[in-house]
């Protein structure tokens, strides 16, 4: 439990007790702001560990707010064939859970407040090892995970070493995800809560604004976590209408599309790849910002 | 070893409550599939208490698959072994013979099962991943049988390496895609069907072709194909009037193994063989699909068992001269039953299940199936070593016809 009650510390069991999370901080600060988070997403190493640690390093002045870096992995099962590309370009580059680790490292010697989420699949983890991976990444500066293929029932292997060294695990809510399922992960969640708007996987379609503006009430009912909104939204437009009936939006294959676009036909950037990322990050974190 | 195992009083009480064998299976599934991994698990253990399920899933395995399947004495490739064999030297070979099953092979025993499950539970379309294209053919005919709209996914380079099973397919009415990402091959065309399943949880049903993803398919699948074993039992009895003493099956994801051995693990006189596929040798880095012998744990497609990765953790390509073999995992049960010891886990070379192909061929006049003629291959080894009284059990899982055109090629044959 924290100290102080009136601490930005969100209500969960699962907060991670010792180190002041940069999440809770940041989603303190723009609730008093009175606005939702853009949450923009890079694989990590894609294409090349300079251009992802560019765009990585270029971010927090586009506007994000919180970060989230996929971590590439050969099988990734709930991911569309933009993220499965960039997983590909990322592994063929040297990709690997330590190199994502170091890109944290390096970025943090720069920027100590804009909380960094890593995504990936729990196999690299396992194979890491599971203590020492959360040891390491919360000594690299990492502040969240999200494990895709680890649900509640199956986070024993990470959970404790995760809140032990003071990382957050944050949980995908679906469409799927019932009443009597709903208590069971929000309860394993902290941080905040990743709602997945559609049944799908990554990239391909966008969930209708009405559907989402009944789903998160469902969920806010349940938790005092923020709740962010993901799959399929990709326009300004679209981020801005899941950043007001939630607590943020997460962008991703639209920013890796762009990216992709860049690149020559032997998958290297051009000159200005990062830049153009960072120009689409821009416009949605204005749209963000002028949601409310 | 990173799980301490203790041996169990029975090795036929698993899974546990969580879909556990010891420290392998469990549902690692993301989130959007949980409810539903959840939702066959109920309907299936609805579905194994009613009698009415069982009787039609037995109908139809007696007057539509052609069960039982014989158990037949290999008495010239017996006798061929016992020639190579020192004086009382040679066992006794039989084959079970699911290769006559109508589609070839085993799977059908537990498609026509899971295809009675996704009709009690209301869906409306089935998908189904393939590799050889089997299963695939499998799930098609039943689709067809029980007029369900049927969508396989098979890797890219199966479809390019199985083509009379791909035109099989098309024949039944399903519709086949052919999947281009990761590797484009079978652990690809499971990630293709999961993520399609993701996207049509409503009204779809995903038919898994062996005894992996996540619980409750591993206990299901085996449960269906433990009709094998079952029918051994009973026809070695009659046979031999006795227990056989050694049972000896392939390993691709492990169904028609588990369908054969499960039957038997209580009893502690009959030795067990799982032949992996050993492609070029389990010493290459990426030249076999021996996950239990050449792998280590992990977590792929919804379960924790033994795969083939990386250093990093990364899940490499398998290879082997059989498309049925090449996946880089294996069922959680046997990677159980690897780590307790009960069933020994072999391998087999792409060039003794090559000739072992064609030694059954001209012996037996049966032509295997390449995942067979790798069990074979050990056969091969072991029989000759056992004394003459030793009966052996090896499962003729499938038939050979997908696979003449590959054997062909080898062979240096022109079409
Ligand atoms: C004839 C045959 N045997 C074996 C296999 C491997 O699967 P399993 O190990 O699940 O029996 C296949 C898979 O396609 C097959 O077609």
């Amino acid at each position: 439990m924290p100290a102080d009650p009136a601490a930005p510390q969100a209500r969960s069991a699962n907060r991670p007790a010792g180190r002041p999370s940069r999440i809770a901080a940041r989603f303190a600060a723009l609730r008093a702001e009175g606005r939702g988070a853009l949450i923009p997403f890079l694989e990590a190493y894609d294409p090349d560990l300079a251009t992802s640690m560019e765009i990585l390093r270029g971010m927090p002045a586009a506007g994000a707010d919180l970060i989230e870096i996929g971590v590439p992995f050969t099988d990734p099962m709930a991911d569309g064939p933009i993220i499965q590309a960039a997983g590909q370009r990322g592994l063929k580059a040297g990709a690997t859970l330590a190199g994502a680790l170091a890109m944290v490292r390096a970025f943090r010697e720069g920027d100590d407040a804009t909380p960094v989420i890593l995504m990936g699949y729990l196999n690299p983890i396992l194979s890491y090892g599971a203590e020492r991976f959360a040891a390491d990444a919360a000594a690299a500066g990492v502040d969240g995970i999200i494990v895709v293929d680890m649900p509640p029932e199956e986070a024993e292997v990470l959970a404790p070493h995760a809140k032990e060294a003071g990382l957050d695990i944050i949980r995908l809510v679906a469409p799927t995800t019932d009443a009597a399922r709903l208590p069971l992960v929000l309860n394993a969640s902290s941080g905040f809560v990743y709602y997945v708007a559609i049944t799908g996987i990554t990239g391909t379609k966008s969930a209708a604004p009405e559907e989402l503006a009944a789903a998160i009430p469902r969920i806010r009912a349940h938790t005092d976590l923020p709740i962010c909104i993901g799959f399929g939204v990709r326009t300004p437009e679209q981020a801005a209408h899941a950043a007001r009936v939630s607590d943020g939006a997460v962008v991703a294959s639209a920013l890796i599309d762009t990216l992709a676009k860049s690149l020559d036909a032997e998958g290297r950037p051009a000159p200005d790849s990062a830049r153009r990322v960072l120009d689409q990050v821009r416009a949605l974190a204005q749209a963000v910002r002028a949601a409310r | 070893m990173n799980t301490p195992l203790t041996r169990p009083n029975t090795y036929r009480s698993g899974p546990d409550a969580a879909g556990k064998f010891g420290g392998f299976g469990g549902r690692y599934v993301a989130e959007t599939l949980m409810p539903l991994i959840l939702e066959v698990e109920k309907a299936y253990a609805a579905a194994k208490k009613d009698p009415a399920f069982d009787a039609e899933w037995r109908r139809l395995l007696t007057h539509y698959v052609g069960r039982p399947s014989p158990l037949w004495f290999a008495e010239r490739v017996t006798g061929h072994l016992r020639a190579q064999a020192a004086p009382g030297l040679g066992a006794k070979v039989y084959f079970k013979r699911d290769e006559l099953n109508h589609t070839g092979a085993h799977k059908i025993n537990a498609v026509l099962g899971q295809i009675l499950l996704a009709k009690r539970m209301g869906k409306k379309r089935i998908i189904a991943e393939t590799g050889a294209g089997q299963h695939g053919v499998a799930t098609a005919t039943a689709c067809a049988l029980f007029d369900l709209p049927c969508t396989v996914f098979m890797g890219a380079v199966d479809v390019a390496r199985q083509q009379p099973n791909v035109f099989r397919m098309k024949l039944l009415g399903a519709e086949v895609v052919a999947v281009e990402s990761g590797a484009a091959t079978l652990k690809d065309a499971m990630n293709e069907a999961l993520r399609h399943w993701v996207a049509h949880v409503e009204d779809t049903y995903y038919c898994i072709g062996t005894v992996a993803g996540p619980h409750p398919y591993p206990a299901m699948v085996r449960d269906f194909q433990s009709v094998i074993g079952e029918e051994v039992r009973a026809q070695m009895m009659e046979a031999e009037g006795r227990l056989p003493d050694v049972l000896v099956a392939a390993i691709g994801g492990g169904s028609n193994a588990m369908g054969l051995f499960h039957p038997f693990l209580d009893d502690a006189g009959v030795r067990m063989f799982g032949v992996e596929a050993g492609g070029h040798g389990i010493e290459t880095v990426t030249g076999h699909a021996a996950s239990l012998t050449g792998g280590r744990p992990g977590v792929l497609h919804g379960n924790r068992t033994y795969l083939l990765q990386d250093e990093n953790g990364q899940i490499l390509e398998g290879h082997s001269i059989s498309a049925g073999l090449d996946y880089p995992g294996v069922g959680p049960e046997h990677a159980w039953l690897h780590e307790l010891g009960r069933v020994e886990y072999v391998n087999a070379t792409d060039e003794e299940a090559l000739s072992a192909f064609q030694l059954c061929a001209r012996l037996e006049g049966i032509i295997p199936a390449l995942e067979p003629a790798h069990a074979l291959a050990h056969v091969l080894k072991l029989a000759p070593t056992l004394p003459a009284e030793t009966l052996i059990v090896m499962n003729m899982c499938g038939r050979g016809d997908k696979d003449i055109f590959t054997v062909a090629k080898l062979l240096g044959e022109k079409f």
